[in-house]
């Protein structure tokens, strides 16, 4: 894996302009994600409409790869059912740690182009991140972080 | 950035053959990313030279058993060089005596020896202990859960925003109540060189003992802690050229004497009965079980290694790399050192602008540099000085000028990458 090549154009373009960063008037669902590694931290507020997520927004302190990670799937799970982000949260943990074949069926579409962090063991959780927290905020729990024992990825995913 | 020609490069050439050095560091020759590997995390863990590599190999083929016990030819081959490397160590920091010596995991271990055979045993309830901004992790953790045990209370020396002690106020902090005192010799995150000499002596007046953390010292200049009057001094085998798992505890023959000891087993007694437990004389004391005796040989290797160098030349060098480095630093736009002290080793933190740490060091290992990014284990520097973390190089006496340029470089690949 050729680390520059994790720097696409649209990972910085994310960076550098975030979509949907900032704060909900109307949140109904929040989370806040925490790498104690890094000290980097992420808030994502959700507006639940019933089981579709209607709006949502993040913001906080992190590296590229993780804004960007955020950025991108702000605007790929709005409007979707709570159920299809789960299944997207699935699918994004399970390519960053090289366990999905992405050759076969999926959806991350464009999301993919994060595949490359499955290569770099320390980045990894820069990009999981912002999805461990919207898994966070879906089940309402407050706070979340990549490390083991608050890790909402232990818990089964979709059972909210 | 500025281009260096050979030319203005050789004007840096001293006496100092970087290039013969090199040659006994068999990692130097790695490439990583298909580039040649410049190794900049030097404050977090050293190379290890051939000579010493192969006292390890030589060790474990031909003299290995463990120490202190059987009388067969190996046992005593084993606890003989095991006994010599102490007093290289001895040697290398100038102790009085090779019982002052006292072989540790590290220096982690060393302070947490000094916390529970000291501290455990002569710091009371509203006792104070004083420690620094600066100190690293290892140095705060132990004393705050002595501070917990004991009822005690920690108070810190302030820093400024060079990243320099604050003498005058740490002067301030001593009172009746002061039973200790922890510092660091030299900077992990900034590179200052705190005035310890003279920290030890204000101490001393108010009776006072202290403990210096030299883990990034040690590797650096030429410590003699009779000189300093330092009353323990920490330093660790893996950042000197030396193997991981061995460190160094010195401390005053006569305070490791009325200490308790810290780890119970075999070796560290004379007798045992189920009634009564005679400890073991100094060091043995503290080394309680089999100790890592390969890496205390290598780690006797290699201060062999750096003493044929020379301390005195290797911080000369250094100096030379970091005034060089930080030249070039200074001239890259959107670039801020974190860490200006007026007196500090090879280490450079720094930020750049709009760049988060964790990206510069991925970045910056695609051009095969090698750097730390992070909180360098010293949040409390961080927040005093306002980030979140940083990315550090931190050199050693095998790199060099080139070195500093292919950095230099990388990072303006980096600042490209992120416009």
């Amino acid at each position: 894996m050729n680390s520059k090549s994790l720097y696409q154009e649209v990972i910085l373009d994310h960076n550098k302009k975030p979509r949907n960063y900032g704060t909900l008037d109307n949140a109904t669902h929040h989370a806040v994600g925490h790498n104690p590694l890094c000290g980097d931290h992420l808030d994502i507020e959700l507006h639940l409409d019933g089981e579709r997520i209607d709006q949502i927004a993040f913001h906080g302190e992190s590296c590229a790869i993780c804004k960007a990670s955020a950025s991108m799937m702000t605007t790929v799970v709005k409007g979707k059912a709570r159920a299809d982000a789960e299944t997207l949260i699935q699918e994004f943990r399970d390519m960053a740690v090289g366990k999905l074949d992405i050759e076969s069926p999926h959806h991350l579409g464009r999301l993919t182009v994060f595949a490359g962090v499955r290569d770099l063991p320390t980045r990894v959780k820069c990009a999981i991140l912002p999805w461990h927290t919207l898994h966070a905020a879906l089940n309402s729990v407050n706070i979340t972080s990549t490390e083991a024992e608050d890790d909402p990825m232990h818990a089964a995913i979709g059972d909210a | 950035m500025n281009i260096v020609e050979p030319a203005l490069k050789s004007q840096f050439s001293s006496a100092f053959d970087v290039e013969r050095v090199r040659a006994d560091f068999p990692i130097l020759k790695l490439q990583i990313e298909g580039k040649p590997l410049v190794y900049l995390d030097n404050a977090a863990s050293s190379q290890m030279p051939q000579s010493v590599i192969d006292r390890l190999v030589r060790y474990q083929t031909t003299q290995h058993a463990n120490i202190n016990r059987g009388v067969h030819y190996l046992s005593e081959t084993a606890t003989a060089e095991y006994e010599g490397s102490r007093r290289k160590l001895q040697a290398f920091i100038n102790a009085r005596e090779d019982r002052e010596v006292i072989f540790t995991s590290g220096t982690t271990d060393s302070i947490n020896l000094v916390m529970h055979g000291y501290g455990r045993k002569f710091v009371g309830a509203g006792d104070e202990i004083i420690l620094t901004t600066l100190e690293h992790h290892s140095n705060i953790v132990p004393w705050q859960m002595l501070a917990e045990e004991k009822r005690a209370k920690i108070r810190v020396v302030p820093i400024n925003d060079a990243g320099e002690l604050l003498i005058d106020e740490y002067e301030k902090l001593f009172n009746e109540r002061t039973k200790f005192v922890g510092v660091m010799h030299v900077s992990n995150a900034l590179g200052t060189i705190n005035p310890v000499k003279q920290m030890i002596e204000f101490a001393h007046s108010r009776g006072v003992p202290v403990l210096v953390d030299g883990a990034q010292a040690a590797p650096h200049m030429k410590v003699d802690v009779q000189d300093l009057d330092c009353d323990f001094y920490a330093f660790s085998g893996h950042k000197l050229c030396g193997p991981t798992g061995i460190g160094i505890l010195y401390g005053k023959a006569e305070l490791l004497e009325c200490m308790q000891p810290f780890k119970g087993g075999g070796d560290m007694i004379l007798s045992v009965t189920f009634e009564k437990t005679v400890y073991n004389t100094i060091p043995h004391k503290f080394e309680a079980g089999t100790p890592p005796i390969a890496a205390a040989i290598g780690l006797g290797a290699a201060v062999d290694y750096l003493s044929a160098i020379g301390l005195d030349a290797i911080a000369a060098y250094e100096l030379e790399l970091l005034n060089y480095a930080t030249e070039q630093m200074n001239d890259l736009a959107g670039v801020r050192i974190i860490g200006t002290a007026a007196i500090k080793t090879a280490v450079l933190s720094f930020e750049v602008r709009g760049v988060h740490p964790h990206d510069i060091g991925t970045l910056l290992n695609q051009e095969g540099v090698a750097v730390r990014t992070g909180h360098h284990c010293v949040q409390p520097v961080m927040l005093r000085l306002g980030v979140p973390a940083t990315t550090r190089a931190s050199f050693a006496f095998y790199n060099t000028m080139a070195e500093v340029d292919i950095f230099i470089a990388s990072l303006c690949t980096v600042q490209k990458i992120f416009i």
